[in-house]
């Protein structure tokens, strides 16, 4: 082996598709599960949040407007280049989480599969959803599934990654845009997940990913006026309680936490939980009842 | 007079494709010849240049194609859908990667304008892989119950006017639901779904999932008929449609078929015209009228007839004929001989008849199969003109009065794929459309197309759909 020093990275927040510092200038330490010093990842504070919901607003309109195709191939492009770097996530999912390398190769497979099963879904939630209704009338009557705008996504603590994924790829593959807040312990699959992103074809902004402690940084999120939903699951209990009710008071969508294993077949309720169903009337006219009979 | 729009030659370059002087079959994945050894020539219907020669399929490369399939099918069925699934995601980046090449090679061998392969054919046909590649592991949320299986072998003839595109429509929700299949492209157009065979290879397809025979009517007929064959699909015409449908009564077959077509446009005296005018040479023009669902009848309301037809022929006036490479055509050859001499004699009928017909002023290239976009008027519901469906070029122009009379004409046929409805009326549209006997109306637009969008028709037009979560159906045991 060679002498040669490694060269550190310095892990940023993915923010707007930047990799910036956390405005407060503030770190802390990560390590792995033998307490062994890792990195140090950003701690993110409550204007890096309220700046994290602005970009996921601003690119709301584009990212919804894409057409599902479209959506899909970009979730497509990131699970093509996951597999690219594979190994990368697999060591920091082992340091992480403290498991064997073959464990955290399967987290890893399953994530980069989950991307192409939500891939999949962007273009047939909306028929598998939505549809014709047949109202007793001369009415043209069309239900589609809409996203519902930003979702905060507080990211279960103990999955790093295949977790991660879980609950981020459904929110974004429906036209959502989200702010994450990675697992506190566990951060660094996450920050290095944005790299990725940054390079996938995932326009700024539609992914937003923080870091920190997850109580400080839900909580304005929660409170957040121009934040339409939020996933609780990587809250304990009495935090999600907390946050549920700070929700209400713009009626945010929430999807509360519950025990999900996540190496499962993930369904669709993770899609529907942030979509809206829009209903659509228009009159059909009348020709007279001769019409046609051939 | 030189126009001052005259345009300068804009070739796509031929050297993006490299075509071999001979293929074989494609069968349990390796090119072969046929039994009897017999090869045809396949040409280029631009410059009657023979671009390649391929192996005919017989009966017995039916029977040894479907066999592969048959046992491909055991453990192609068995794989979980999510690796089906990652197998046509393969597939359907691949073509994107390689579409200017397949492009470039289908109008080659087809005659249309490489304008519409470029954007048109290929994207599509990568689209539908797309989309079928992701319904591979969500076939229980698709509507047909918990865990629907499999047919089997499937039997897929298609025809020479989309020839990737149908294969496309064919193969991708034949592999996602989890079947294996026997492909015959038509003879005068095998090349695509041959460079196809090569791409299921890069894509690391197993042997036998895909089967491709290049062939005549024989070899199709024989894969219909093949009793080991579970699913029959074919597109083409409506003849040969019912004598597939005699040929598999009494057996378990499971069939659909996307037969023939004579498409009405109606345009209503408050349609925006100049649009309409667009939408009415997209319909009828768009592939040399070698479409299915091509808008072949024009039904406009009597008060605008006049104003629309000027403005129509105006519009033809400008459409570029020539070499189907050239980047600026817009109308490209005919697909054979044969069936350019299937539409002079259809169009001479419709003069001997007593239409009136009208050319747009074209030159004609010398070699190759060639026929200027054309119209007639002073046609009638008895005329053959507006009875059989032509296939090429030519609008069958009739007038209407009322909307109730528009909708009587327009089902006025055999046949009831597609229509057209031109008005700024919302309410109209929807009417109009729901007295229809058609499976795809289309309001404002014509020939739009999307892999999310059940097609198919209905009468004499086939039945079963191709498309969206509805064409699942077709490969499924529900």
């Amino acid at each position: 082996m060679s002498d040669r020093l490694t060269v550190l990275k310095t892990y940023k927040l993915y923010v707007g598709g930047k990799f910036p510092r956390s405005e407060s200038g503030r770190v802390y330490e990560v390590n792995d599960s033998k307490g062994r010093w890792l990195a140090n990842a950003p701690l993110a504070s409550r204007k890096d949040a309220r700046d994290a919901v602005v970009a996921a607003r601003k690119a709301f309109g584009g990212w919804s407007g894409a057409t599902a195709y479209n959506r899909g191939q970009v979730l497509y492009r990131v699970a093509e280049m996951l597999e690219g770097r594979k190994d990368q996530f697999v060591r920091e999912v082992r340091d992480a989480e403290g498991i064997s390398k073959s464990e955290a190769a399967a987290q890893v497979d399953a994530a980069i599969d989950r991307w192409v099963w939500y891939a999949g879904w962007t273009d047939k939630i909306a028929q598998v959803m939505g549809g014709a209704n047949p109202v007793a009338g001369p009415f043209f009557n069309l239900s589609t599934p809409e996203p519902t705008g930003v979702v905060t996504v507080v990211a279960p603590q103990e999955s790093s990654f295949l977790g991660l994924v879980s609950v981020l790829a459904p929110v974004i593959a429906t036209g959502n845009t989200a702010v994450v807040i990675a697992s506190e312990r566990f951060p660094l699959p996450a920050l290095s997940l944005g790299e990725v992103l940054a390079t996938s074809d995932v326009p700024g902004g539609v992914v937003n990913i923080l870091t920190g402690k997850t109580a400080e940084i839900a909580a304005p999120l929660a409170a957040h006026q121009d934040v339409n939903a939020i996933d609780l699951t990587g809250a304990d209990a009495g935090l999600a309680r907390e946050l549920e009710v700070a929700a209400a008071d713009n009626l945010k969508r929430v999807l509360r936490p519950q025990a999900v294993d996540f190496s499962a077949d993930p369904g669709t309720h993770r899609l529907t939980a942030f979509l809206e169903t829009k209903t659509v009337w228009h009159p059909t006219g009348s020709l007279g009842a001769s019409g046609s009979a051939y | 007079m030189t126009s001052p729009f005259e345009y300068a030659p804009a070739p796509e370059s031929r050297s993006v494709v490299d075509i071999a002087p001979s293929y074989g079959l494609f069968i349990d994945g390796e090119f072969t010849e046929a039994a009897d050894g017999k090869v045809f020539k396949t040409v280029s219907p631009a410059t009657e240049e023979v671009l390649s020669e391929v192996a005919q399929a017989g009966e017995a490369d039916v029977d040894r194609a479907v066999r592969a399939a048959r046992k491909a099918f055991e453990t192609w069925s068995a794989l979980p859908g999510a690796e089906r699934a990652k197998y046509l995601f393969r597939i359907a980046r691949i073509i994107q990667e390689r579409s200017r090449e397949l492009a470039v090679l289908e109008t080659l061998d087809n005659g249309k304008p490489i304008k519409e392969t470029r954007d048109a054919d290929l994207p599509l046909v990568a689209a539908h892989f797309f989309y079928y590649a992701g319904w591979a592991d969500k076939l229980d949320h698709a509507g047909y119950g918990k865990n629907p299986a499999p047919l089997g072998v499937a039997g897929q003839v298609i025809p020479w006017n989309f020839p990737l595109l149908m294969l496309a429509w064919k193969i991708a929700p034949a592999l996602a639901t989890g079947n294996t299949v026997v492909l015959k492209p038509a003879e005068t157009t095998p090349l695509s779904a041959l460079f196809f065979a090569d791409i299921c290879r890069q894509a690391g397809l197993p042997n036998g999932v895909v089967n491709i025979l290049p062939g005549y009517g024989d070899a199709g007929a024989a894969l219909t008929a093949h009793p080991d064959v579970d699913k029959v699909a074919f597109t083409g015409s409506t003849a040969v449609g019912k004598a597939i449908a005699r040929q598999v009564a009494g057996t378990d077959k499971k069939v659909t078929l996307e037969l023939g077509g004579k498409g009405a446009n109606i345009v209503f005296d408050d349609a925006p015209i100049d649009q309409a005018v667009e939408g009415i040479v997209t319909g009828i023009f768009f592939n040399q009228g070698q479409v299915c669902c091509a808008g072949s009848r024009l039904l406009v309301q009597e008060s605008i007839q006049e104003e629309l037809l000027d403005s129509l022929k105006r519009r033809l006036s400008t459409l570029r004929l020539g070499d189907p490479l050239d980047k600026n055509t817009d109308i490209g050859a005919i697909n054979s001989a044969e069936q350019l001499a299937r539409i002079t004699a259809l169009a001479d009928t419709g003069e001997a008849e007593g239409a009136e017909r009208w050319s747009a002023p074209c030159e004609l290239p010398e070699n190759g199969y060639w026929f200027a976009p054309t119209l007639f008027t002073n046609v009638t519901q008895a005329h053959t003109i507006a009875r059989d469906e032509i296939f090429g070029p030519v609008l069958s122009v009739l007038s209407f009065r009322t909307p109730d009379e528009a909708v009587a004409k327009a089902n006025n046929t055999q046949y009831g794929l597609s229509a057209g409805i031109w008005t700024e009326k919302g309410s109209r549209i929807l009417a109009v459309a729901n007295k229809l006997r058609a499976g795809v109306v289309w309001a404002n637009t014509f020939n739009k197309f999307d892999p999310t969008s059940p097609f198919g028709g209905y009468k004499e037009s086939g039945f079963g759909r191709e498309g969206g979560r509805h064409g699942l159906e077709a490969y499924l045991d529900v």
